[in-house]
């Protein structure tokens, strides 16, 4: 095949920045292991899982206890459940967007939903510790809850999903929606037999996505849930999260502590991995219309 | 087998024609107007279309035809800015009136588009799913419906043993006979084709082109066309449409022998005679 210099270059300087890119993400992965390592080499990875309770500082004879399952399943609940109320909520809102709103509120819906997903998490975060905390707490005490988290998480992932299944619709072509109407069917029958099977795939990526999101916040999810290491017997007691974990605990931490605060964000990427790799099961077969 | 269908391509076009009844009117259209955002897209035409025949629209581009095809099904309900007034009889019913039932009239009048837009589905529900939303409830009866509508176009003996296979890996003849199919499917009176095999290559065009034919007497057929070959090959009666004053207008319609070998209108002389349009 026949190149230019100037495709050369642009080849080359291409080829460049995809190797830092693919770097990047490996020496993170690297970095994690070797700061992990100390932990893992001297605690061993099942205690991760079996030890009795988390006290990483402990000094007492035997050293730390290092249980993670308090915090693991803190981050896989909340995240479940934003999930699981973002995904049906979202897709509402991109289907009103897409096919019933009138134009001027689609536009502005979408413009708040654009602004909905620059907000800061902080700044979520300070309206569930001033507003939503303590709605809760009038429900139920403490208020600082897995629901609080659950609900905050919601929030900050419903325009991901929204905006990206949205796009997703979008690219769905106009002539099925003719050919459905000039089929006699009403508009719901074409958006469910038609629009959203063709959609199907970018409305799963839009929420994988926005799994992965919930999983990796930090700073909104630590103001609201209360952060206690304990494995929560229903939605009003307080949880903690892998992330909030790391973030607590890091400004103290030392050797192994600090190292067992590394295994967490090896835990955590090793679940967005998993989630990642889900992500391209699914759409690797998705019908491309 | 071989040999019948030789005599089939051989025999002349006029005796190949199964007859259709002009007698009697299917879609009477009275001063039909349309506006796009209030700019007037086709004006006041009045046409009649017979029963069971080919009806051909003709004319050049942007002069109205697709819009007029719209009209007869109500899609044009779909375009955002769009105002039609003026009088559609369907079988002497009004379908322009706002109690109109949308969803039966377009069971009745099918129609197909230029491009072949099968649905991202496969072949077995492409067919089977209009079916089971207006209420056909056994499985088996839709597949049969499928089966006979697939016969219909001639396409069962292609994709029998691929049922449920994507329709979209089937060709574009295949697919715009398979649109066919599901128009059909539904058992409607009328169809609206709008260019059906200009996005074809010749020999699926050909397919296509023998299948609207030999449809002919059982279902009224209204198909907007800018071949006018194919136009004098189907058709019974031929509208011509004409863009005078910036909108759209019927300048002239007839029986095909009739507009093609003695126009009346100066333009429909030219035109077809391949000197204008």
């Amino acid at each position: 095949m026949f190149r230019s210099p100037g495709d050369r270059l642009l080849l080359g300087s291409l080829r460049c920045v995809s190797v830092l890119a693919g770097a990047v993400v490996l020496l993170i992965v690297v970095f994690l292991l070797i700061e992990s390592w100390p932990a893992l080499r001297s605690v061993g990875p099942m205690r991760f899982l079996t030890d009795p309770s988390w006290h990483p500082a402990a000094s007492d004879g035997g050293g730390g206890r290092f249980n993670l399952i308090p915090m693991l399943i803190g981050t896989l609940a909340s995240t479940l459940g934003a999930v699981m109320l973002a995904t049906p909520v979202g897709i509402a809102s991109a289907l009103f967007c897409r096919f019933y709103a009138p134009r001027r509120i689609a536009t502005g819906y979408r413009r708040l939903l654009e602004l909905l997903t620059g907000t800061p998490s902080v700044v979520f975060g300070l309206w569930g510790l001033q507003v939503l905390a303590p709605l809760i707490c009038q429900w139920r005490p403490p208020g600082q809850s897995l629901l609080a988290g659950v609900l905050i998480l919601t929030m900050m992932i419903l325009p991901t999903v929204a905006l990206l299944s949205e796009s997703s619709l979008n690219s769905v072509p106009r002539a099925y929606l003719r050919g459905a109407a000039a089929l006699g069917l009403s508009r719901w029958a074409a958006i469910r037999s038609v629009v959203l099977p063709a959609a199907r795939g970018g409305i799963i990526t839009a929420v994988l996505l926005a799994t992965g999101r919930a999983i990796g916040e930090t700073m909104a999810v630590l103001m609201v849930a209360g952060n206690v290491v304990r494995v929560p017997q229903s939605v009003f007691d307080p949880v903690r999260t892998l992330t909030a974990n790391i973030a607590l605990e890091l400004g103290y931490a030392m050797d192994i502590h600090r190292s067992a605060l590394f295994v967490s964000g090896l835990v955590l990427m090793v679940i967005l991995t998993a989630l990642i790799g889900v992500t391209e099961w699914i759409g690797g077969d998705r019908l491309d219309a | 087998m071989n040999a019948q269908s030789t005599t089939e391509v051989i025999r002349p076009w006029t005796q190949r024609r199964p007859c259709c009844d002009t007698s009697e009117t299917c879609i009477q259209v009275q001063g039909l107007s349309v506006h796009y955002q209030g700019q007037q897209a086709l004006g006041d035409v009045s046409l009649s279309i017979p029963r069971g025949c080919i009806t051909a629209i003709v004319g050049p581009s942007g002069c109205g035809k697709s819009t007029f095809l719209n009209c007869l099904n109500r899609m044009t309900d779909m375009i955002p800015g769009c105002t039609v007034s003026g009088n559609v009889r369907l079988m002497g019913q009004d379908i322009m009136q706002n109690g109109t039932d949308l969803i039966s009239l377009r069971r009745r009048v099918g129609m197909i588009f230029q491009k072949p837009n099968p649905f991202p589905l496969s072949i077995r529900k492409n067919l089977t799913f209009a079916l089971k939303h207006h209420g056909m409830k056994r499985r088996s009866d839709r597949d049969e419906a499928a089966r006979n509508a697939l016969c219909q176009v001639g396409l069962w003996e292609e994709v029998k043993d691929r049922l449920d296979a994507p329709a979209q890996d089937l060709s574009g003849g295949q697919q715009q006979r398979l649109c066919l199919a599901r128009a059909l499917v539904l058992k409607p009176q009328v169809l609206l084709l709008d260019e059906p095999s200009s996005s074809l290559d010749p020999v699926a065009s050909g397919v296509v082109e023998d299948l609207i034919s030999q449809l002919r007497g059982e279902y009224t057929q209204v198909i907007v066309t800018h071949n006018l070959a194919q136009a004098r090959r189907i058709a019974d009666h031929v509208a011509v449409f004409w863009t005078r004053h910036g909108s759209g207008q019927l300048i002239e319609a007839g029986p095909i022998s009739q507009v093609f070998d003695d126009p009346q209108h100066e333009l429909t002389a030219t035109y077809i005679s391949g000197l204008r349009g």
